[in-house]
């Protein structure tokens, strides 16, 4: 089945129709997730009651918008802390991975290689009742020795971006590296033979080079470090980032200001996605 | 230039890693282990044994949640594969250019949004006084509301449209790579278009096909929304059960011996999917 090969007409008929099937399948969700964050009701699902932007911008009870809804502002908020901590840490040690893996040959090489891909392949819960189990007994411990209260090592928001922050970093690892294994060394070498210093070469050649897939590495652990759920069910303490504060909300039965939510999200997500894909493309 | 300095760069570069890897992957590892072969005695009193491991077995509620789950995942594996297959090869060899990568992005647009908005839509569709009821009635399908929530049918729906990106791109990537005049070459020696298909494009795919399999069936093991949220509250999946324990129950010794197995059977199905395939970590890996 290839366009130079020719195919009775109703076999490509049904081939597009199958594909078209699909296509609405997966947008299906996400309209209707849009679509009702304009509904005039207290329920997201049907009647149609009319159209109406209180889900955002409400202050009266019950239609109380996104942006006057305080338990969701916070949330919002603490992902973003927490986004940025990760995006921060995980492009750090992404880009030392990288310039580990790639220049530097040493005993041990692929085993530390193969330990570096295992967090894809640990599921997200477990990783996050590990993180839980040890930095509990170590906290019992130091607690038991010194008497002194270690709430950091407690469910918490430093557990959170630890616990994003150790999966997240393969990711970033495996960008950058992509990127670096393209970078031509006699440019570096060049730098040097004109007097430049080993580190003075690498940050005005190598990394100006690496840029785009620091950049991208950067959009896109931001990217799931806000949506991670997972992980961050397991760790999370008394500030909830907004997946964990929408999980309760729909729990509890929702209103469609979490369609609201919704929408803001899509719309973020899919600008961040698109600018990832552009630094991306930009690389080649 | 092995100097003393680029050694030091050498070590500098080595922290980090080993850092991230030894303090929050493998001693963190080794700890779960530890507690799930703790067995509580007393207040504060642990007795090293296998009891939690023994309570697994002998509790038939646990393990045929855990094999409720196993199954289901394979289900749910098997399904994107079948379902996301045409789809792959309709972007790689059936269109060309524009509408290619058009086509690419739209599959990965949904995947950007976070999975508790897709399973939030999933709700919206699927509830009694959802769309799919109320556009049944209007057809007139139906006599009354129909709820479509909260069964086996609603996880696997969800858990198909959440993992089937995982599936499309490996697919479209190694089908990119087959060249058409094989193809052209199997119809004119006389093959007929499922003998091609059969003999010429799944072997080719094949490596597409495992890293594939085993992305989507660790994401569904592993998955917690769309069970919790679709299958609601008799949904039995194994996390969970794992959540359960460790946050409502408070036992961590059962929990912890409840992650161990379930780390056990994901880590032997990538592990057998590689060994089956011929392939290494490295390059399934790697290749995403």
């Amino acid at each position: 089945m290839i366009p130079t090969v020719p195919q009775p007409a109703f076999t490509k008929w049904c081939y597009r129709a199958y594909v078209t099937a699909f296509f609405i399948y997966l947008a299906l969700p996400l309209t209707v997730v849009c679509v009702f964050a304009f509904n005039n009701s207290v329920f997201p699902s049907l009647p149609w009651e009319g159209f109406t932007l209180a889900w955002f911008f409400g202050t009266e009870a019950p239609f109380i918008g996104v942006f006057h809804e305080r338990a969701i502002i916070r949330s919002i908020g603490t992902s973003a802390f927490v986004a940025m901590w990760v995006s921060g840490l995980a492009v750090a040690v992404g880009t030392c991975n990288a310039f580990l893996f790639v220049r530097h040959d040493f005993r041990g090489k692929g085993l530390l290689y193969v330990l570096m891909l295992l967090p894809l392949i640990i599921p997200g819960v477990i990783l996050g009742i590990s993180i839980l189990v040890f930095s509990s007994s170590v906290a019992n411990t130091l607690e038991d020795a010194t008497g002194m209260w270690f709430d950091g090592l407690r469910p918490g928001l430093i557990l959170v971006i630890l616990g994003q922050f150790s999966f997240i970093t393969t990711f970033a690892t495996l960008v950058i590296s992509a990127r670096l294994q393209k970078f031509d060394p006699s440019l570096e070498e060049a730098a040097l033979n004109l007097g430049a210093s080993k580190w003075g070469a690498i940050r005005q050649i190598t990394l100006p080079f690496l840029l785009p897939a620091i950049v991208a590495s950067a959009v896109v652990s931001v990217l799931m470090s806000f949506e991670n759920f997972n992980t961050t069910l397991m760790l999370v303490g008394s500030d909830s980032p907004l997946t964990i504060t929408m999980f309760d909300k729909l729990k509890q039965g929702s209103t469609p200001v979490l369609n609201a939510v919704s929408l803001l999200l899509i719309m973020v997500s899919a600008v961040l996605g698109m600018m990832s894909l552009l630094f991306q493309s930009r690389k080649r | 230039m092995t100097s003393d300095t680029s050694r030091l760069g050498f070590y500098l570069l080595l922290a980090p890693i080993l850092l991230w890897l030894v303090v929050l992957i493998i001693l963190p590892h080794i700890g779960l282990f530890v507690v799930s072969i703790s067995e509580k005695i007393g207040p504060r009193e642990y007795e090293t044994g296998f009891g939690n491991y023994a309570a697994f077995f002998t509790e038939p509620l646990y393990w045929r949640t855990f094999a409720r789950t196993a199954i289901m995942s394979i289900v749910a594996t098997a399904l994107t594969l079948i379902l996301g297959f045409p789809i792959a090869y309709y972007i790689a060899k059936l269109t060309r250019g524009r509408t290619k990568t058009t086509l690419f992005l739209m599959c990965m647009i949904p995947f950007w949004v976070s999975e508790l908005v897709r399973t939030f839509g999933w709700m919206i569709l699927l509830r009694e006084t959802g769309v799919i009821s109320n556009a049944l009635q209007y057809l007139g399908v139906v006599d009354g509301p129909v709820e479509m929530l909260y069964n086996d049918a609603a996880i696997m729906v969800g858990l198909v449209y959440t993992s089937i990106l995982f599936m499309v791109v490996p697919l479209v990537t190694t089908l990119d790579s087959l060249d058409d005049s094989l193809i052209e070459a199997g119809y004119d020696l006389g093959g007929s278009s499922t003998s091609i298909m059969r003999e010429i494009v799944i072997p080719h795919a094949m490596p597409g096909i495992v890293s594939g399999c085993i992305v989507v069936f660790m994401l569904s093991l592993g998955n917690y929304l769309t069970p919790i949220l679709l299958g609601g509250k008799d949904s039995l999946w194994f996390t969970g059960m794992i959540y359960t324990q460790f946050i409502t129950r408070f036992n961590w010794e059962l929990g912890s011996a409840f992650g161990f197995l379930l780390l056990a059977l994901s880590s032997l199905v990538v592990f057998v999917g590689l060994k089956l395939s011929r392939q290494s970590l490295t390059e399934t890996m790697g290749r995403t």
